[in-house]
């Protein structure tokens, strides 16, 4: 069966000799460059423009906000964030004029002739200061989008379970998570083009091409049937690419209607890094009602996440936060709560986790944080407190069906050689540590001390509630009379191999060779919308479209193995249509009320364990992470391979995340905004991961699976705390856990 | 544009020295070896030269030899790889190759070159320390005054700015022998294990008595000042006692001889406390 190995990914050789193209490698006859003149100022009032009187404008096009033909807005979720900006300056990397020229650096040039005139406003850029009402700079409070979601008593639920149980603990925590960069490989860009009449294709490094759509639609005042949005080979996205594709189309678009000629705009890194969207940052606070056995007898969560100074898609992530923000924990009282806070800095966005990495970072130290002090084994209590089948989770889900969570918790502790691991790193740090005789590159002449720590976490997959049914995803699949079969998706693939399983979902459900099934390039003038290419739902979802249309197919055809050749060909001679198009049905359970949110938050949750093993530098406080062992339960791998990648580069970002990854700002403006500076791990830097596959099948999945596209970056970062505090006795609430941060701990 | 940017590739020292001192276009081209510091520079386009001076084909200013005086010679255009894999750098200067493993990554190691790292003048060059505790010499050349020798210990006279007068092209380096019986360190504190510039850089040369006290301790640090600097009041404590006996007083020192600053890698904090315990961390262990 082809679903269930690993056969070599379809866009592989291009990708390996070169010949894949992406957006900076297409040229078109007569092109112009775009560069973008953007705000300094975090917050200003905007008064106008000067050119430089001096600078030769002959061959510049100059497009402001007056070009825009729609409303000057970014159609995604509330009409706030401006194309450009008319007469208010919130963030400090806001685009205002745009610049088209014959050569990419005639257009860099000429950006550096172009004055804004402004007028500085107060700027509010801390979050806390910004949650209180500092300014306002948005609206009356700041507060882009509240949440709350209650368990049993709800509001108050912990002081009144202190009250009903005198013996019970108060556990209270606050726990900080900073910036996070995508760090796509290939940065934004996009080429848009005149196309038909009056119309604009683009052609881009994107996730989402259904939302480009919508977005030009508006923006040029243009039917949607008017735009064509197709996607280049893309090198990463990681949730980057979800929404922004959206402002570099609208700049680029405006500047090819502007000159009649294709437009390029690529950001070089610099401009990608300081002005599209990163991880929320945020603070969670935790208070918890413990009983003396370890249960959680009521939970308060709340926390603020920075939303920058647009809404985009911030509610959706707090939304997804708080109903992962009790962790996957039995808890009968809980009232979890949260706001998206406005700041004066570029809006933050969608990457991989989507609100989750945080608040389970809180919750996981939390959880260490009860352990520690009833004195109980991290271990032991996870496994007292996780959610299995007939459980209840926050939003009054009750569990029916693929819950891993012993299956996960097992393989990965035995993976790891949990206690032994633990009492040989206590062993060697009571004799002074490793020795430096045992050397890992650049760690010095002083006994490093060794520790080791676990997280365990879910995720839900695929949209929260009801959003398939509102979103219904379409695949189109044709059989043509060559035998050969097309399937049309908006789905992208961004390296996380969408081009390889969904062939292998066909060529398993129609009985055929892989080799038999294209992928159209999805092309929105083609390719019906699969919704959007986030939130860990493509495979399980659209590629669950992706087998009904290969099961209505046969169906159609007749086909019960055999001769597919002598099958097409009588198919066709009886005058058959090969063409088949399908929508996702949501699997009849979901019941969800987006006013209460109450019930089935999703269908189904992956589910996970890591331990990571650390050695820490006394003298420097340098981490190194020496060992990673996981057990992350995808409901079936229909490509071992590359779902291990996945969760490999998953981990990896999450150990980043947990240990090097630090945004810098001086008012709002990003000051690390090159590779060199902004810190991401290297191959050196990554240990080897031992990544174990649990398949506890989803059945409303293709042949099982589930998503898992988002699961492995959630856990890294508490276990990777959870270890360094095993090593040094150090406990960190806050990331990344730097050098200089743990030296500051321990002289506290 | 930058490929507009002439480029001068002369092919040998002579010709490469006459360019200098007689530039056909009247602007003097800035010298370039591999190209490592001065592509980034480019990039960024916070300074565009008016030409450049490609020195990568003058291979008279390659290699790594012996001299009779026991110093090992260092040809400028010599790259961190051909420094690792040089026997006579191993033996004479391990330090040197320690510190030519952590300079970025493979590619940049196999352009990279030591006379670009010093001319370069960044307080955070990888090689910089190793070349101050070990002693050397900095050999230039010009056309019309032809070799000067001076030793590296004050080549710079600030941040970024090295002894390098108009005209003049580092043409190599003669790192002193190690003391008898001496050996030496190196300790790079980074952003990370590769790709990455120091927080802190150090490195050391000490060598022991009869009586087990220190006789030779030379101990040079980076990224802890605006030049790489000698670590006066360290070396001074430490020299005469025992190792275990002045390393906290030779950490003490490292901490009030460092000037480190709040910068985007780190704090000025962790740098100095880094560098007093890295330093006494080195000597306890002699």
């Amino acid at each position: 069966m082809i679903v269930g190995s690993s056969p070599p990914r379809l866009d592989g050789a291009d990708k390996v000799t070169g010949d894949a193209m992406y957006v900076d490698d297409l040229q078109f006859d007569g092109m112009l460059y775009g560069a973008t003149v953007r705000s300094r100022q975090a917050h200003a009032r905007y008064l106008g423009y000067e050119l430089d009187p001096d600078y030769d404008w002959t061959d510049i096009t100059v497009v402001t906000h007056e070009a825009i033909p729609g409303g000057n807005y970014v159609a995604l979720m509330v009409d706030d964030q401006p194309a450009l900006v008319s007469d208010l300056i919130r963030h400090p990397s806001e685009p205002v004029v745009l610049l088209a020229a014959p050569t990419r650096e005639q257009a860099e040039e000429a950006r550096a002739h172009v004055k804004l005139l402004v007028e500085p406003l107060p700027i509010v850029v801390d979050l806390e200061a910004a949650r209180a009402g500092a300014g306002p700079i948005w609206g009356d409070d700041n507060i882009i989008s509240h949440l709350e979601i209650q368990k049993g008593d709800g509001p108050g639920c912990v002081d009144k379970a202190l009250a009903e149980h005198p013996d019970a603990i108060l556990v209270e925590g606050r726990y900080y998570t900073g910036a996070q960069e995508q760090m796509y490989i290939e940065p934004q860009g996009i080429i848009a083009m005149p196309w038909g009449k009056g119309g604009i294709e683009i052609l881009g490094s994107l996730q989402c091409p259904y939302y480009v759509v919508k977005a030009l639609a508006q923006l040029l005042d243009v039917p949607a049937a008017e735009i064509k949005v197709v996607q280049a080979v893309t090198g990463g996205g990681f949730g980057g690419k979800e929404d922004y594709p959206s402002i570099i189309s609208a700049h680029a678009s405006l500047l090819a209607l502007a000159t009649g000629k294709p437009v390029k705009l690529v950001y070089d890194r610099a401009e990608d890094l300081s002005s599209t969207t990163r991880r929320h940052p945020a603070i969670t606070w935790h208070r918890t009602a413990v009983a003396p056995d370890g249960t959680l007898l009521a939970m308060e969560v709340d926390c603020a996440f920075d939303g920058g100074a647009y809404t985009t898609l911030s509610p959706v992530v707090l939304s997804r936060a708080l109903i992962h923000g009790v962790g996957p924990y039995n808890c009968e009282h809980a009232m979890v709560t949260g706001d998206i806070v406005a700041t004066n800095t570029p809006p933050n966005g969608a990457f991989r986790g989507f609100g989750a990495p945080q608040v389970c970072f809180a919750s996981e130290r939390h959880i260490d944080k009860i352990a520690a002090t009833l004195g109980r084994d991290p271990v032991a209590l996870r496994r007292q407190l996780a959610l299995r089948i007939g459980d209840t989770t926050l939003t009054g889900q009750t569990l029916e069906t693929s819950v891993a969570s012993d299956e996960v918790l097992d393989v990965a502790l035995e993976a790891s050689d949990w206690d032994r691991r633990r009492a040989e790193a206590e062993a060697i740090n009571a004799r002074g540590g490793v020795p430096p005789a045992d050397p890992i590159p650049g760690m010095g002449t002083t006994g490093r001390l060794r520790g080791v720590g676990m997280s365990f976490f879910f995720h839900g997959a695929g949209f929260t509630g009801n959003g398939e049914a509102r979103i219904k995803g379409r695949v189109r699949m044709e059989v043509r009379p060559d035998g050969q079969i097309v399937i049309y998706s908006a789905s992208t693939d961004i390296g996380q191999g969408t081009r390889t399983v969904f062939p292998q979902l066909a060529a398993t459900t129609l009985g055929v060779g892989i080799e038999r099934i294209e992928m159209h390039t999805p092309d929105t003038s083609v390719v019906p919308d699969s919704g959007p290419t986030v939130a860990s739902r493509t495979l399980m979802v659209v590629g669950k479209v992706v087998e009904d249309c290969s099961n209505a197919l046969k169906a159609r055809m007749g086909f019960e193995g055999g001769d597919w050749d002598a099958a097409v060909d009588a198919f066709f001679a009886g005058g058959g249509d090969g063409s088949v198009e399908l929508e996702y049905q949501t699997p009849p359970h979901v019941e969800w009320d987006n006013e209460t949110y109450q019930g089935e938050a999703y269908p189904c949750y992956a589910w996970a364990c890591d331990v990571v093993e650390v050695e820490v530098c006394p003298d420097t406080y340098e981490t190194r992470i020496t060992g990673f062992w996981s057990a992350q339960d995808v409901g079936k791998a229909i490509h071992p391979v590359l779902v291990s990648g996945q969760l490999e580069g998953g981990s990896l970002q999450a150990l980043g995340f947990a240990v090097l990854e630090e945004m810098k700002f001086a008012d709002g403006q990003l000051t690390n905004n090159r590779m060199t500076n902004c810190i991401i791990p290297t191959a050196l830097d990554a240990p080897e991961m031992d990544m174990r596959l649990v398949e506890a099948p989803f059945a409303g999945g293709p042949f099982g699976a589930k998503g898992i596209g988002e699961l492995p970056m959630d856990g890294g970062a508490p276990a990777v705390l959870a270890a360094i505090e095993h090593a040094t006795g150090l406990s960190l609430d806050s990331l990344p856990a730097s050098p200089e941060a743990l030296m500051r701990a321990a002289a506290e | 544009m930058l490929a507009d940017i002439p480029v001068h590739r002369p092919s040998s020292l002579e010709e490469a020295l006459a360019l200098l001192a007689d530039p056909p276009d009247g602007e003097r081209p800035t010298p370039m070896a591999g190209g490592t510091d001065i592509m980034v520079v480019l990039n960024s386009r916070h300074v565009v030269p008016s030409s450049v001076l490609d020195l990568w084909k003058l291979d008279e200013l390659r290699g790594l030899s012996v001299q009779d005086d026991g110093t090992l010679w260092i040809g400028a255009l010599s790259t961190y790889r051909s420094i690792i894999a040089s026997p006579l750098a191993n033996a004479h200067c391990p330090a040197l190759v320690e510190a030519a493993r952590t300079v970025g990554a493979v590619q940049i190691q196999s352009r990279g070159t030591l006379g670009g790292n010093v001319a370069n003048a960044s307080p955070a060059g990888d090689s910089l320390p190793v070349l101050l505790a070990q002693g050397c010499d900095v050999v230039l050349q010009s056309r019309d005054g032809g070799r000067r020798t001076r030793s590296f210990d004050g080549f710079y006279a600030g941040y970024r700015q090295a002894d390098i007068q108009p005209g003049e092209l580092i043409i190599g380096f003669r790192i002193h022998a190690l003391p008898p019986g001496a050996t030496s360190w190196y300790r790079k504190v980074g952003t990370r294990l590769a790709q990455a510039i120091s927080k802190v850089v150090l490195a050391g040369v000490a060598a022991c008595g009869d009586d087990g006290t220190l006789t030779t301790l030379r101990i040079a640090a980076g990224s802890v000042a605006p030049t790489p600097i000698r670590l006066a009041a360290a070396e001074a404590a430490g020299l005469g006692g025992r190792p275990t006996d002045v390393a906290a007083a030779v950490g003490a020192g490292a901490r009030a001889d460092v000037t480190p600053i709040d910068d985007v890698r780190s704090n000025a904090l962790y740098r100095r406390e880094v560098s007093g315990r890295l330093v006494e961390s080195w000597v306890r262990s002699l």
